[in-house]
């Protein structure tokens, strides 16, 4: 039995304030209904700030003639083809409204000379369904679009009049009776009060966790609470060995370097100071695919043709585009290389590694976001009042390999959808039975233990263990004889963790309490990354497996699923039906 | 073995606050100051500070690094570092929270107070706003602030009276939806600025710029600011 904690109420509540969550909110709260954003850092904070190159969308400022169908095909091919197409439509089509409202809202993008948004190119992008050439379809503002686009949301909010429980951590999900989601259980971190956040619906909005590997860009903060707060409650995820490694982190370091600068005409060069990318995708080169550039950039590294005094990295050159463009284009580059790797890119080369950078994988969801759990191959139920957007979805429009600058055009266009229906739900009336204080205690349990515990492992002892165990394991190339090694040791790591000790006790700010609920959700993402990684037997998008080599349509067009009670691999059908033209069916990807 | 002293203060547990050493082995190596405080962190977890991206983006690390206002996840060592000796305070002139942990409410007050966001009055188009390069380009040096909220805690005029007067880092972003050629709010923002205090109080000591981590001036902004005022009056 729990102790007795106070209950906070509105209609909705959206978990995480970064570019799909405060989207999300102000969808709803421009609706005018009753919603909170929980948000357990400062919005402005989240990790959407450090998106880089742009917002990929068919907004016809480049190239008059631009369709999103264009957009469209280019994302399905990306996605080795098990993004969903209906998914996919939507957002190609809805994207250049939902990008024209963060102008209107004030997002400084950078300018055409007609005045227009600015488009660079990015990896992956065509004209005319592949025959067209390079498209340059990525809006941009300079090379901080991610953080022009969340102040511009956290201002739109704030003219709409948004509620956010800034500070807030979100622990676990209250389900009532009926199986249906009402609310979750949170605390407020500056005061350490726990508050049962009572809500007719609940919108996942957490983010990425790229922090289960050792090296990665991700922030402190992306450590898959919404994954964790799911499985926790026995909800499936899908296609969670799908993880994408961003070609250049900066050695080291692991910060981000926008593809951007290879849009801008930058490439990668190994120590011959050969310009490989054009062994491996001779027509794109160094803007082919993501997954593709990794993996050339970890070959060239394997095979000897590494830079730097361990040999374990490549050179992204960029001298060459001058002082000008690299200051007005790329000037958060310049600062961040110049910080991180003590070089000034204005003069010589950027030393970059794949790093991991974003989940394709996540929480399965239809077209406006209602959360799914598939019961078959081809049958889905949806979980009533539960919502997720973002990178914690899998609506699926990255499918096993994002291209650049569709997450950020896919935070605002299903945040957007989120709101929309919730909206609709609610006015048509949708109401839930309350939860019980049964249903409460059982949300308690994974906070109760942690509050009680009296001795055991330190929580930065096993974070780091895990983070080793997934960067050596599941990293840009697998195979099974290591994956099955790594699932031991995770299941070794999972006794560990349940006798993780939390020593600092106390209420105000406790960060120890934070970091150690944060760390079970980094356990669970990274467990199902395991399980998914080892049944998976074919190489797709970003997963890359040396005994398994080749995609295996016949198997494998299909989405994973993992389900937490059984520990268990299902499959779930792709969409190929999109609304409006016939599919896009699978082919041989070459870049 | 570097020495570093950090200010505690727990407020369940202590009466007033007080500075506890450390000694962190930095292997020789410049590690960032956010690097030797996780360092901290493991020997002794109940040591609290805000982080979250790491690379100077979010905002979220501003501290008083020997003296000097600055973001702990991108100042290195051999910047800051006098005598082998670091000392950690938090921000000043906000209130403490806990430890390196500031309550920003006034500073995020200020921030609203000058309507952070695009005003306009006409109808939106069915694309986005033009907008020449030129137009655009006055906003450079004023969009990149990531409310850290280092300059207005450096500055003696926001710790007098942070009710009153805007601050720093509220006026830049006040001066970002000025210089928008998108924003037709401009005489409603100047007629909310035209007071003693909100902007008036700024005596040009450039406190704010000399430790902005984004290197912007908002000293600069606020003459621009005193200018529009002024040609509003005559």
């Amino acid at each position: 039995m729990a102790e007795n904690i106070s209950t906070m109420s509105f209609d909705a509540v959206v978990i995480g304030g970064g570019g799909a969550g405060m989207r999300a909110a102000l969808q709803l709260t421009e609706a005018g209904i009753k919603t909170a954003c929980i948000t357990k850092v400062f919005p402005t904070r989240s990790h959407t700030v450090s998106a880089q190159g742009g917002i990929t969308c068919a907004i016809a400022s480049d190239d008059p003639d631009d369709d999103w169908r264009w957009h469209m095909y280019d994302t399905i091919k990306g996605s080795d083809y098990i993004g969903d197409q209906d998914a996919i439509e939507y957002m190609c089509s809805v994207g250049p409204q939902a990008v024209f409202e963060l102008d209107h809202m004030g997002l400084p993008f950078s300018r055409t000379e007609k005045g227009r948004i600015y488009q660079r190119p990015f990896g992956g992008q065509s004209k005319d369904f592949g025959k067209g050439g390079q498209a340059a379809r990525t809006c941009a503002a300079a090379d901080r679009t991610g953080h022009a686009l969340l102040h511009a949301l956290y201002q739109g909010n704030l003219k709409g009049g948004t509620t956010f429980l800034n500070e807030w951590f979100a622990v676990d999900l209250v389900v009532n009776d009926n199986k249906a989601v009402v609310g979750v259980i949170a605390i407020c971190i500056e005061t350490g009060e726990t508050v049962y956040v009572d809500s007719k619906v609940t919108v996942l909005a957490t983010g990425g966790a790229g922090r289960i590997y050792q090296s990665t860009t991700n922030a402190h903060i992306n450590t898959g609470d919404g994954i964790g707060m799911c499985l926790r409650a026995g909800l499936p995820v899908q296609d969670m060995e799908m993880w994408q490694f961003h070609p250049t982190g900066i050695a080291g370091a692991g910060t981000l370097v926008t593809e951007g600068c290879r849009g801008e005409g930058g490439y990668l060069i190994n120590k011959d100071g050969e310009r490989f990318m054009e062994r491996y995708a001779p027509n794109a080169k160094d803007l082919a695919g993501r997954d593709v550039v990794a993996r050339a950039m970890v070959m060239e590294i394997l095979e000897g043709r590494g830079v730097g005094k361990n040999a374990d990295c490549v050179h992204l050159k960029l001298d060459h585009l001058g002082e000008e463009v690299l200051e007005s284009r790329l000037p958060g580059i310049c600062e961040l290389s110049r910080t991180f790797a003590h070089v000034d890119p204005v003069k010589e080369p950027i030393p970059v590694v794949p790093t991991c950078h974003y989940m394709m994988g996540g929480i399965p969801t239809n077209v406006g976001g209602q959360v799914l759990f598939p019961e078959s191959e081809s049958k889905d139920r949806v979980v009533e009042g539960l919502y997720a957007c973002g990178e914690v979805a899998c609506v699926s429009v990255h499918g096993a390999n994002r291209l650049g600058g569709n997450s950020l055009l896919d935070l605002v266009v299903f945040g957007r959808a989120v709101g929309l229906q919730v909206e609709k739900s609610i006015r048509d009336g949708y109401s839930v039975k309350p939860a019980t204080q049964n249903n409460i205690d059982v949300a308690m349990v994974q906070l109760q233990r942690l509050n009680n515990s009296k001795g055991g492992e330190r929580i930065s002892v096993v974070r780091t263990e895990l983070q080793r165990i997934m960067q050596l394991y599941f990293g840009v190339f697998r195979e099974g004889p290591s994956m099955r090694k790594g699932l031991d040791l995770l299941r070794q790591l999972r006794g560990q963790l349940q006798n993780v000790y939390l020593q600092d006790k106390s209420q105000a700010f406790n960060t120890d309490r934070i970091e150690s609920l944060e760390l079970n959700n980094l356990f669970e993402v990274a467990f199902a990354t395991a399980v998914a990684a080892e049944a998976r037997q074919e190489s797709r998008g970003a997963h890359a497996r040396n005994d398994y080599t080749d995609r295996d349509d016949k198997q494998w067009l299909k989405h994973s699923v993992y389900y937490p009670e059984e520990e268990r691999i299902g499959k779930r059908d792709v969409n190929f039906n999109p609304a409006t033209m016939p599919a896009f069916p699978p082919k041989i990807r070459t870049y | 073995m570097l020495n570093v002293s950090i200010y505690r203060y727990h407020p369940e547990q202590d009466e007033k606050p007080h500075m506890q050493d450390f000694q962190v082995d930095t292997s020789g190596k410049d590690l960032m100051v956010l690097d030797v405080l996780f360092s901290i962190k493991e020997q002794d977890s109940s040591v609290v500070f805000r982080r979250s991206c790491r690379e100077g983006v979010c905002g979220s690390d501003g501290m008083n690094i020997n003296g000097k206002n600055g973001l702990a996840c991108i100042t290195p060592l051999s910047s800051c570092v006098k005598k082998n000796k670091l000392v950690l305070r938090p921000l000043p002139g906000l209130p403490v929270v806990r430890d390196l942990v500031v309550d920003m409410g006034q500073f995020y007050k200020q921030y609203e107070k000058v309507k952070p966001y695009l005003l306009n009055d006409t109808p939106a188009p069915a694309i986005e706003r033009l907008q020449t390069p030129q137009e655009r380009a006055k906003l450079d040096g004023l969009y990149e602030c990531i409310l850290c909220a280092c300059c207005s805690t450096a500055c003696p005029s926001f710790w007098w009276n942070p009710d009153k007067f805007i601050g720093p880092a509220g006026l830049l972003q006040s001066y970002r939806f000025l210089a928008d050629s998108r924003d037709t709010a401009t005489q409603e923002r100047l007629a909310e600025l035209d007071d003693p205090f909100s902007v008036f109080r700024c005596h040009g000591i450039m406190n704010c710029v000399n430790v902005c981590p984004k290197g912007l001036n908002p000293t600069r902004a606020i003459g621009h600011i005193r200018n529009m005022l002024l040609d509003r009056a005559t």
